[in-house]
């Protein structure tokens, strides 16, 4: 046996290139600097390998896909031969034919990689010519616009909604050229069970999926004379916006965005690192109550919309074990329109409040009913960071070379652990930094957590709190969220506090954020980076430390769960149904007059039963000679799930129908009806 | 065609799902067989079913909705008793499949655009290859081949489904 | 019959082939045959036996009369109904039912041959016959190995199928050789592939065999989609055990427990007698656990395909199986190593599969006596278009096509020159008459820019316009693109309209150019082998009949007279009596003229729907093809 390793190499554009463990091709080339193009492959996606522009030359193989080829020692491959730039350029152009291309007007412009690879191809005619259809526009959510025109069926929003989120609002129909991706039976987003992450948008590489902007509506409230304007801005957008600036992502440029906002015109900019603080005081506290009591746990943080709403929709069960505390934008908002306006003394319909978000799922939560009185919201505008980004430039701001401008007081001051809300794992340091001084007595000299810190999606820890053993987890993305709560139900696991982030990284990932092109995942690890450096460098790193809370608690809140907090910083969550108003026609009546029973079958129900109580009702319908007076039929949600099973009957929903009471409930509340 | 739509979902018990359901196990890799057999007793797969069949079988909505666009067996839109299947592969294309199904249509008295009867009795379809290329131009009403169309035969041969004398005697 | 071990087996099979009816009346019941009213032949057929054997048992029991059997496709679709007489071999082509009574009399029970239903040609006057099938032109060149049993067995009943050494090489593969010596000798046949792709089958069940993994797949892909093909159809009818055998067997080889049949929906009859040679396998002990007391458990079921060609391709296939929308996904990785779940799969063709029993049996040397050096065996081909015997045969590799085409088939009908015979579907290539001595095998017509394809042949003369044909095969390939990657679905939808352009007559040179050049991209850029081929069609017409092609651009002509923009309507002015009557009906109101001036078509504007021509009460309006000008 020879002493020499035998060498594994592939030559690549004639480099040659070691291999060492990468799965395909395109890492190869990474390695080698060479940067062949893709619209499908993202690294934490699953391999599509549909558009074909990552095509290479392989010596002897011809053309292959270099996102799902794995490199094979000997391979020789060129990545520019005249074959393969025939193809690049008759496939760009075959896309570019299907696709609307008035860039100029276009939310995407110089930010689209189709128009990218357009310009580094060259293309300088279509030769299949344009576009004829024109499908309209989906704007039926608040937080994204979806346009079919745009899109190149990468199917990269396919994926990310099934593999990340764990949902799969959209998938591809019909076939051929007539195929689509759109949600169930081309129904608008507002009407199936998305969560308006946005995840889907920061990975369309067109302007299929774009955030929906508000800054027309930013502009008008700060140029406008009689309206104050108040701002927040999360932590996660702090090490990003320089992004879109030149500047690497994870530096952080807190000052430099608080003196842009300031040049645009905004008369208070404030750190919702500082409502974050609030948060972990109202959050924790609650923890130690049911701690204490021993219920209502595991204790499931509530800060991210997209996570709430999806609960709401599936887990009917868990409502109660959700924190009641309310996210720290919507505790800003709170405090900016109920406090501000006392400090300020400017009346409430002046103040117009503006979040300055990495996510994009924060405008629905803004219009929430619960955070709205008397017809204003608690938070008016919610600004993405990609609009904040806009909103910079169109205002002629040099960014880079702006000087910084600290936050407003007397809320200026956000602690190192409020600014790690940003991340996945930091609302758990936080807390955890909150908790040890409060159970202990003692000082927290340590406070950085490493062990539940880093980008795995799952971590775990055991913290001693006075003795008692409390086991916390923390989770991002919602698919794997889903996993980890069904062994929990299972009781495969056991957690007391567990903190659900939608986006993968935390609200570094969130959807509002610039899209981290080419390396995502180095740009979320550059990003995670910054916030952790943020709380290093911040003064005060413990929310308990914080003298603008303490501030607050003594001249408004007076202790954390008083009356007025629980009025104004906590909140209430209600069962949704998850697919809008559907009927099953099982039986229906011939009369005029009739009654109208529909039995709920959606999942919750279902579990409980509800089948067999439909069959029940049929026959008993039946039994009292009935048929022709009362229809009946299967529907999907009365969001009552934890009260069910349910059956609605006329306009009324009857809870908690079992095969026990269902013949005095047929006779009483249907039955009845007929002989009137 | 709302009220017909009706009828003909009433007429089909929805007990069958269930049972057509847990036939399969309640498998999601199952779903092709179950759409397949859900068709036939619906005759066209329903929105509300097919919302229904993804609840149950734990899969998104809009994943049972692309199976059921890609496949071309499957009709969300109703289907009528028959189906005629005019071949259109090769051969009978060169033999003149294009006016047979010419016939067929003007015989049923179907619009632009309209692929079932209104009562629904009949729906025509083209489909690639029946593989009775020996026989072209021919078609298939439900599965039964008839091949050497003419005018004549074909008026003879839907005249005696819409009496009810179904079966092939070949021809 | 349940078979507990090999012996059982073979010792049942010796006696059933003692047993064996020697005198038998087979009626074809393949699709061709049956759709002529075969099984109103075949009742009549039974009715009449049945009677006459009361009669005779009445007079002379020794005396056996025929035992009549519906088999699946003889071969010779064109002149169907089929019966056949054994043990004499005499062929009877058109049978009706008339003729039954006739049969009965004069053949079964008196031996004698009928003269005008036998197979015959004309030529200059002179009649000649062929009473027995086997000197029968059409079938003399053929050899039957994939189709050994098809038309001469009842393919409902599994004793037919052991008669003729049914399940005899599943017996000796698993009590005597090892998956490795399978393979070994599947891999010295030389079988490649019959769906295609000539892919050498014994190096396909070597890959998945060497992965180590818990469960492993066979799935038989009967999903045969090919307009104009129909082989697979009828093995599965025919004889649907073989590919019952071929599957178990290569389960044993590669070490699966579970294999699929891919059926497409559009074959229920295949369907219902796999499903049935399936059942019966399982309760005779040949099929499910442990099977003839070995320790090797294969189990089969059957999966139907919902309409749609593209999962004819492997990893489409496989996820039509999962239960997605049947898309294929980029190779590698292969479904050998990685198919089905995630596990190691081996796709088979119907075709490949039947041919496993018999090389078991007879060995790979007399497997290789068939064929050429690269190409042993046979292949089945399904013969149509403009030949006069048209139908499903079975020849070696290495026939040629002038063989195939003039002496199996019979010539063009009429007795027209050839033109162009299309070979492997909408993945194929038109070859021309410069090719008519080119042997069928897998290297040769590649090497021509055609493929073997699965078996579909369309022999076409000069009443076949070429750019049609190419149009018509880019119609169907985009109706099926799966929609997955850029250049099959957009760029053969540009293709498509391209072909649209040539035949309206409304291109250009560069639209000749760019249609070469898009369909060079999409082979080269596609995703699978539908992308992949989908140009062949366009490409092998426009290497070997451009002329065509520069006809229709250049002159607006169609030389075949098909395409119907190159019509020309043109008003006579000696018969026009200037009633204007075309005029008003005309939709594009391209007629204009006075009254007692002769009306006159603006040809630029008309639209050739040819209302005019239908309205003219005078007979006045004449229909043309246009001419090419010869300078």
């Amino acid at each position: 046996m020879s002493d020499t390793m035998e060498k594994k190499v592939v030559v690549i554009d004639g480099q040659e290139v070691a291999l060492n463990g990468e799965k395909n091709i395109l890492e190869v080339a990474k390695k080698a600097n060479i940067d062949i193009p893709t619209f499908c492959y993202h690294s934490d996606l699953s391999v599509y390998g549909a558009c074909r522009m990552c095509l290479v030359e392989v010596e002897g193989r011809g053309l292959m896909p270099s996102c799902s080829t794995p490199p094979e020692p000997g391979m020789v491959i060129r990545t520019s031969t005249a074959r393969v730039l025939e193809a690049r350029k008759t496939i760009l152009e075959l896309y570019l034919a299907n696709h609307d291309r008035d860039c100029t007007v276009c939310e995407r412009n110089l930010n689209c990689r189709l128009q990218e690879m357009a310009a580094r191809m060259g293309i300088k005619e279509v030769r299949f010519g344009e576009r004829k259809e024109k499908v309209p526009k989906d704007t039926s959510t608040f937080s994204l616009v979806r346009d079919p025109n745009r899109c190149i069926l990468c199917g990269d929003c396919v994926r990310a909604c099934r593999e990340i989120e764990g949902i799969g609002i959209y998938d591809f129909t019909l076939r051929g050229p007539r195929a689509q991706v759109e949600p169930a039976f081309g129904k608008k987003l507002s009407e199936v069970e998305c969560v308006y992450c946005g995840q889907c948008a920061i990975r369309c590489p067109t302007a299929a999926l774009v955030v929906r902007s508000e800054v027309d509506k930013a502009w008008e409230a700060v140029l406008s004379k009689e309206k104050f304007v108040v701002a927040q801005i999360a932590p996660a957008v702090r090490v990003a916006v320089g992004e879109a600036f030149g500047l690497p992502p994870g530096e952080i440029t807190t000052g430099k965005i608080v003196a842009a906002l300031k040049k645009i015109g905004f008369d208070r900019v404030y750190d919702t690192s500082f409502s974050a603080d609030l948060t972990v005081l109202e959050e924790a506290e609650e923890f130690f109550r049911r701690l204490q009591k021993g219920e209502r746990l595991p204790q499931f943080t509530s800060c991210c919309p997209s996570w709430v709403v999806y609960a709401e929709r599936n887990y009917p069960f868990y409502l109660e074990h959700l924190s009641s505390a309310r996210s720290p934008q919507q505790m800003f908002g709170s405090v900016i329109k109920h406090f501000v306006t006392r400090l300020e003394n400017i009346p409430r319909e002046q103040i117009v409040s503006v979040s300055i978000m990495p996510c994009v799922a924060k405008k629905f939560e803004a219009r929430r009913p619960e955070y709205v009185h008397d017809e204003i919201p608690d938070v008016d505008i919610v600004l993405s960071a990609q609009e904040t980004i806009r909103m910079i430039k169109s205002a002629n701001i040099d960014f880079k070379e702006l000087e910084p401008v600290p936050f407003d007081v007397p809320l200026s001051a956000g602690s190192g652990a409020g600014v790690l809300f940003g991340v996945t794992g930091g609302v758990t340091e936080a807390v955890l930094r909150y908790a040890y001084e409060r159970l202990t007595g003692k000082e927290l000299k340590e406070v950085e957590f490493k062990g539940i810190r880093g980008l795995e999606s799952v971590r775990e820890a055991e913290v001693d709190f006075d003795g008692r053993t409390v086991k916390v987890a923390i989770v991002h993305g919602l698919a794997r969220a889903q996993q980890l709560i069904r062994e929990v139900r299972e009781g495969k696991r056991y957690y007391d506090f567990i903190e659900v982030m939608n986006c993968p990284g935390g609200c570094i990932g969130g959807g509002g954020m610039p899209l981290g092109y080419p390396d995502y995942l180095a740009v979320l690890r550059k990003r995670a980076e910054g916030l952790y450096n943020a709380d290093r460098l911040s003064v005060v790193r413990k929310a308990q430390d914080n003298p603008a809370i303490k501030f607050l608690y003594e001249q408004w809140l007076k202790h954390p769960g008083s009356e007025v907090a629980e009025e104004h910083l906590h909140t209430r969550y209600r069962s949704r149904r998850r697919i809008s108003n559907e009927i099953i026609r099982i039986q229906e009546a011939k009369s005029s007059q009739k009654v109208d029973v529909a039995v709920c079958v959606g999942t919750s129900c279902y579990l409980k039963g509800s089948y067999n109580l439909l069959q029940e009702l049929l026959r008993l319908v039946k039994e009292y000679r009935v048929e022709d007076k009362v229809s009946i039929g299967a529907t999907f949600c009365l969001e009552r799930c934890s009260q069910g099973p349910n059956i609605r009957v006329n306009d009324a929903v009857i809870s908690g129908v079992r095969e026990e009471n269902l013949r005095d409930i047929f006779e009483r509340e249907i039955f009845s009806k007929v002989k009137e | 065609m709302e009220e017909v739509t009706q009828e003909v979902t009433l007429e089909r018990r929805f007990e069958k799902v269930n049972a057509i359901l847990e036939k399969h196990a309640y498998n999601p890799s199952n779903l092709v067989g179950i759409l397949q057999e859900v068709q036939e007793e619906y005759r066209y797969l329903p929105e509300e079913i097919l919302t229904y069949i993804a609840t149950a079988l734990g899969v998104s909505p809009a994943y049972v909705y692309g199976v059921a666009t890609f496949y071309a067996q499957f009709s969300l839109k109703p289907k009528g008793k028959h189906i005629i299947r005019v071949c259109d592969g090769t051969a009978c294309h060169v033999k003149g499949s294009s006016a047979v199904l010419k016939y067929v249509r003007e015989y049923l008295g179907l619009r632009e655009g309209e692929d079932t009867t209104r009562d629904l009795l009949f729906t025509v379809e083209t489909v690639a290859c029946i593989g009775a290329c020996a026989l072209a131009p021919a078609m298939m009403v439900n599965e039964d081949v008839y091949g050497l169309l003419t005018e004549d035969k074909v008026k003879e041969i839907l005249e005696r489904y819409e009496e009810g004398r179904e079966g092939t005697d070949g021809v | 019959m349940v078979f507990k071990d090999r012996a059982s087996l073979e010792n049942t099979v010796l006696e059933l082939k003692a047993k064996a009816k020697k005198k038998r009346v087979l009626v074809c019941g393949g699709l061709g045959c049956l759709a002529k009213g075969a099984q109103k032949v075949f009742d009549l057929l039974v009715e009449r036996l049945a009677i006459e054997k009361l009669d005779i048992q009445v007079e002379k029991l020794e005396e056996e009369l025929h035992h009549p059997v519906k088999t699946g496709c003889m071969g010779l679709c064109e002149a169907g109904p089929l019966v056949m007489i054994e043990p004499q071999g005499i062929l009877y082509l058109r049978v009706k039912p008339e003729d039954v009574a006739e049969i009965v009399e004069e053949t079964l029970k008196k031996g004698e041959i009928v003269e005008r239903l036998v197979y015959q040609e004309e030529e200059n006057g002179r009649r000649a016959t062929w009473p027995l099938m086997k000197d029968v032109p059409f079938y003399r060149k053929q050899v039957k190995v994939v189709l050994r049993n098809c038309g001469s067995i009842d393919p409902e009943s599994l004793e037919d199928y052991l008669v003729r050494d049914g399940y005899l090489a599943l017996a000796k593969v698993i009590t005597e050789m090892s998956p490795d010596e399978v393979i070994g000798e599947i891999t010295k046949s030389g079988l490649r592939g019959r769906g295609g792709g000539g892919f050498p089958t014994g190096r396909k069940w070597q890959f998945a065999r060497v992965v180590k993994a818990d469960r492993k797949y066979i799935i038989c892909n009967g999903d045969e989609g090919d307009p104009g093909a129909f082989m697979d159809r009828s093995v599965m009818e025919g004889d649907p055990h073989s590919v019952v055998e071929g599957m178990a067997i290569a389960g044993y080889a590669i070490g699966a427990q579970e294999g699929y049949i891919y059926v497409r929906a559009e074959y229920p009859l295949a369907v219902r007698r796999l499903k049935k040679a399936i059942q019966d396998a399982r309760s005779a002990g040949l099929l499910g656990q442990n099977i003839l007391g070995t320790s090797f458990s294969f189990d089969i079921v059957i999966r139907e395909g919902a309409g749609a060609f593209v999962c004819g391709e492997e990893t489409a296939l496989i996820a039509s199986i999962e239960g997605k929308r049947g898309m294929p996904n980029p190779r590698p990785p292969y479904p050998a190593n990685k198919g089905l779940w995630g596990k190691p799969t081996v796709i088979n063709n119907v075709e490949t599969l039947a041919n496993v029993p018999v090389i078991i049996l007879r060995g790979a040397e007399w497997f290789r006596s068939f064929g050429t050096l690269t190409s042993p065996g046979t292949k089945t081909f399904a013969l149509a278009g403009k030949v006069k015997n048209t139908g499903l045969v079975e020849v070696p590799m290495g026939i040629t096509i002038r063989e195939l085409v003039f002496d199996i088939g019979g010539g063009i009908q009429n007795d027209r020159p050839f033109k162009a015979i299309q070979i492997g579907g909408p993945s194929g290539g038109c070859l021309t008459e410069t090719h008519l001595d080119l042997p069928i095998d897998y290297d040769s017509l590649c090497s021509a820019g055609a493929i073997m394809g699965s078996g579909g042949l369309i022999v076409l003369d000069e009443d076949t316009c070429i750019v049609e044909v190419a149009r018509f095969f880019m119609n169907f390939t985009q109706n099926e693109s799966c929609g997955k990657c850029v250049p099959c679905r957009e760029g053969t939808k540009h293709m498509l309209s391209l072909l649209q352009r040539v035949v309206d007559g409304k291109a250009t040179t560069e639209d000749l150019e760019l249609l070469e050049r898009t369909a060079t991209v999409v082979k080269d850029a596609s995703l699978c082998g539908l992308g992949k081929t989908a140009p062949n069609p366009v490409l092998t017409t426009l290497r070997y009949f451009r002329d065509e092609y520069l006809d229709h651009v250049l002159q607006r002509v169609c030389p075949a007279h098909v395409c119907q923009a190159m019509k020309e309507y043109v008003i006579d002015p000696e018969k026009c009596r200037s009633c204007g009557k075309c005029a008003r009906v005309c939709p594009v109101s391209c007629i204009s003229g006075r009254p007692k001036v002769p009306y006159l078509i603006d040809q630029n504007q008309c639209i050739k729907c040819g209302s005019c021509f239908e309205a003219c009460p005078f007979d006045a309006i004449m229909v043309n093809w246009r001419r090419k000008n010869h300078e």
